[in-house]
């Protein structure tokens, strides 16, 4: 295992083990698809008409398997670096129970073949879409941004955007006002949340010469703009109630929730010494995540119960 | 651009015999499942698009 971590930083690693399914899994990064489909989800639920059940099922699908496919070709070129970070060092090349090759021919079968059959069953636009996410996410963010600019997560960041726009993109056949207005909202909340992880995780990056914001500006800067984004998204997040997106529960929850999301940048902004400093960043952190998930959850709350009442 | 080499050279299974025969049968059964899914999928798929149609055709 030792010998398979001193190769690993030229991310040329023998496969020393017979891999298992779960390994395979584990290429697909899970955790984050399982976020791509339920931000998808909404994005279908929340589109004016219908799809059948069946189609909506492909569709959710093919979203979530052309999301792993992106997190496997990610692993494949960032193996490397993954390979010299705590939080990745176990992953399945880096381990050496996968090779780059080996992942790298599952990432090209899977994103082609969820972009084919996502087009062909369900709709192009959608199709279109799911490529678009996936490219975005291998070469402007993995290959171009990551390891050349700060503002990596900013523009990468998009790739994470894009998934409640394929959905709804899988029951208009379009891209509208609202699905935008979707998309922006994980597009701005993208910056705070990373930022705030890599406040205390910004050794593990910078050992790997990854040019997060922490690295390069230093830690005061990455809170200063770590506020900036989060008043630019607390309003932002308010406004698809004032396109009809969202009903009363989702304004109330968005105003609360982008309260404390404001006092805990503001927090991150003052307490900068320390383990408190450390604690504020972490604090940003976990509520985020709750953030996002909460305004999407109320979303696809408000129009599923729409939808029965209608 | 990162490494993204092959190389096969002086490995040592970790895990060999009976346990590696094992995990490439689990592969196989997984792949063997998610061809039978593609079939399962383009089938409903197809009679989900046609409807009706599928009986509406001369004979």
């Amino acid at each position: 295992m030792t010998d398979v971590v001193a190769q690993a930083h030229v991310g040329d690693v023998p496969r020393l083990n017979e891999p298992t399914v779960g390994d395979y899994v584990a290429l697909l990064k899970p955790r984050v698809m399982s976020l791509v489909v339920f931000t998808a989800l909404v994005g279908m639920v929340a589109a004016p008409g219908s799809l059948h059940p069946v189609l909506g099922f492909i569709a959710l699908t093919m979203i979530a398997v052309g999301a792993g496919a992106s997190g496997a070709l990610n692993m494949w070129y960032d193996a490397d670096i993954d390979a010299r970070m705590a939080r990745t060092a176990a992953r399945p090349i880096p381990r050496g129970h996968v090779t780059a090759g080996e992942a790298l021919c599952f990432g090209t079968i899977l994103s082609v073949g969820s972009v084919l059959v996502l087009g062909l069953l369900v709709n192009w636009v959608a199709g279109a879409l799911l490529a678009l996410t996936i490219a975005f996410y291998v070469f402007v963010y993995t290959m171009w941004l990551k390891r050349r600019t700060p503002q990596n997560i900013v523009i990468g960041g998009a790739a994470g955007a894009f998934p409640p726009m394929v959905g709804w993109a899988a029951v208009t056949g379009s891209v509208s006002l609202e699905s935008v207005l979707l998309f922006l909202i994980i597009f701005f909340w993208t910056p705070p949340h990373f930022w705030a992880l890599a406040l205390y995780r910004c050794r593990d990056y910078e050992r790997v010469g990854v040019p997060m914001l922490p690295v390069v500006s230093g830690a005061h800067e990455t809170r200063r703009q770590i506020l900036l984004y989060s008043l630019l998204l607390v309003p932002l997040a308010v406004t698809p109630y004032f396109v009809g997106l969202g009903g009363i529960t989702y304004l109330v929850t968005s105003l609360i929730l982008g309260a404390v999301f404001l006092a805990l940048a503001l927090n991150v902004r003052r307490v900068t010494e320390g383990r408190e400093g450390d604690a504020a960043a972490k604090k940003l952190f976990t509520f985020s995540i709750f953030y996002l998930f909460a305004l999407y959850a109320v979303l696809l709350g408000e129009h599923l119960v729409k939808g029965l009442a209608g | 651009m990162a490494g993204h080499g092959d190389s096969r050279q002086g490995e040592v299974p970790e895990v060999a015999g009976e346990e590696a025969r094992r995990r490439q049968r689990m592969r196989s059964w997984a792949i063997a499942g998610i061809l039978f899914f593609l079939v399962v999928v383009f089938y409903a798929a197809t009679i989900v698009r046609l409807g009706g149609n599928v009986m509406n055709r001369p004979l």
